[in-house]
């Protein structure tokens, strides 16, 4: 208690502003720039981090299509490539509206951010969607490795069978690790998309939405690199 | 964190380079370019990599304190894909088993 009444009888610091926007600038930081810069920093050292996870899966990959390469060649072209095509479109779509988002936070547009906000929403859950309908696909071609794999012999193209299913793995594991990212990235800004529409998010700390857009961009660049290195192993010229 | 920030303009000219970009790796895979083929599916991935996190995720624009952050990913990516490939490749007695007799 006489703590208390000690830390009550401090003078306001001479530099302290009077009504200072507390609820927009945390204490501490000396202003608005300074935590817009921390904050993004934190993000890209938490990507930095990402890129190393989704890092050990892409090395995995190399040395396992490096070892079988006949058998990923085939499992390649058991993939839809225009299907995959398709997903890489709408992603690249949905990190387009997410700049527009982060501009619209920027210039303190609620209406165009709440809008930008949802059709990246919307255009995360087409590929999903897409990527559902794939996974369905290979499920009825049987080839699931572990439930359900029992692959036509067209649909190995000459390599053995164990190799396909070393690659149809991968192929599981990379897309999940890469559509779990994606559900976590809609939860985020269906939850920033309402904070948004409440009109929370001022204009001079639109951070939270910046943020999560390098989150979704980062994506974004991991589904760049599974598309060639899943759908178009060995082109799909034959 | 520098005032500058693209333009709408710069990032539906982006958006529509990402586009093409992505058709043009689609088209490429018809073509039989040999081992071509793999390299510049990365090449435009790489290109492609770089116009989002320049432009959509303001890198051109940034701090030089977050683009060390993403030279510092990339420099240990490289050390994880090197080191582990300079292991399996020179290890002769580890080839591919789609090769050896079932």
């Amino acid at each position: 208690m006489s703590e208390r009444a000690a830390s009550d009888a401090l003078p306001l610091l001479p530099d302290q502003p009077a009504h200072s926007a507390s609820s927009v600038l945390h204490h501490q930081f000396e202003d608005i720039e300074q935590q817009r810069d921390a904050d993004n920093f934190g993000m890209w050292v938490f990507l930095a981090t990402e890129m190393l996870f989704f890092g050990g899966v892409f090395t995995g990959y190399i040395i396992y299509r490096t070892l079988y390469y006949p058998g990923f060649v085939a499992g390649s072209h058991g993939l839809e490539a225009n299907l995959g095509a398709a997903m890489t479109f709408v992603l690249l779509a949905s990190s387009f509206t997410m700049a527009m988002a982060v501009h619209a936070a920027r210039e303190g547009k609620r209406g165009m951010l709440v809008g930008f906000l949802t059709s990246t929403i919307i255009l995360g859950i087409a590929f999903l969607a897409l990527k559902f309908t794939e996974y369905i696909h290979k499920w009825h071609e049987q080839l699931v490795p572990g439930f359900n794999f029992h692959p036509a012999l067209e649909s190995l193209r000459g390599a053995p069978e164990r190799s396909v299913e070393l690659f149809m793995c991968f192929y599981f594991f990379m897309t999940g690790l890469h559509a779990l990212h994606m559900i976590i990235g809609i939860g985020l800004l269906a939850v920033l998309a309402i904070v948004a529409w409440q009109g929370k998010i001022p204009r001079e700390n639109y951070t939270r939405v910046e943020v999560s857009g390098l989150y979704w961009h980062f994506v974004d660049i991991i589904w760049i690199y599974l598309f060639p290195l899943l759908y178009l192993i060995g082109g799909r010229y034959q | 964190m520098s005032e500058k920030q693209p333009s709408v303009g710069t990032y539906i000219l982006v958006f529509m380079a990402l586009l093409v970009l992505a058709a043009l790796t689609t088209g490429i895979a018809y073509v039989d370019l040999g081992p071509f083929n793999t390299v510049i599916a990365l090449a435009i991935a790489v290109v492609k990599m770089s116009l989002v996190g320049l432009f959509f995720m303001h890198l051109w624009y940034s701090p030089g304190l977050n683009r060390i952050v993403v030279l510092a990913g990339f420099f240990w990516l490289a050390l994880l894909v090197s080191f582990t490939l300079a292991d399996f490749l020179s290890r002769t007695w580890i080839t591919s088993f789609d090769l050896a007799p079932r």
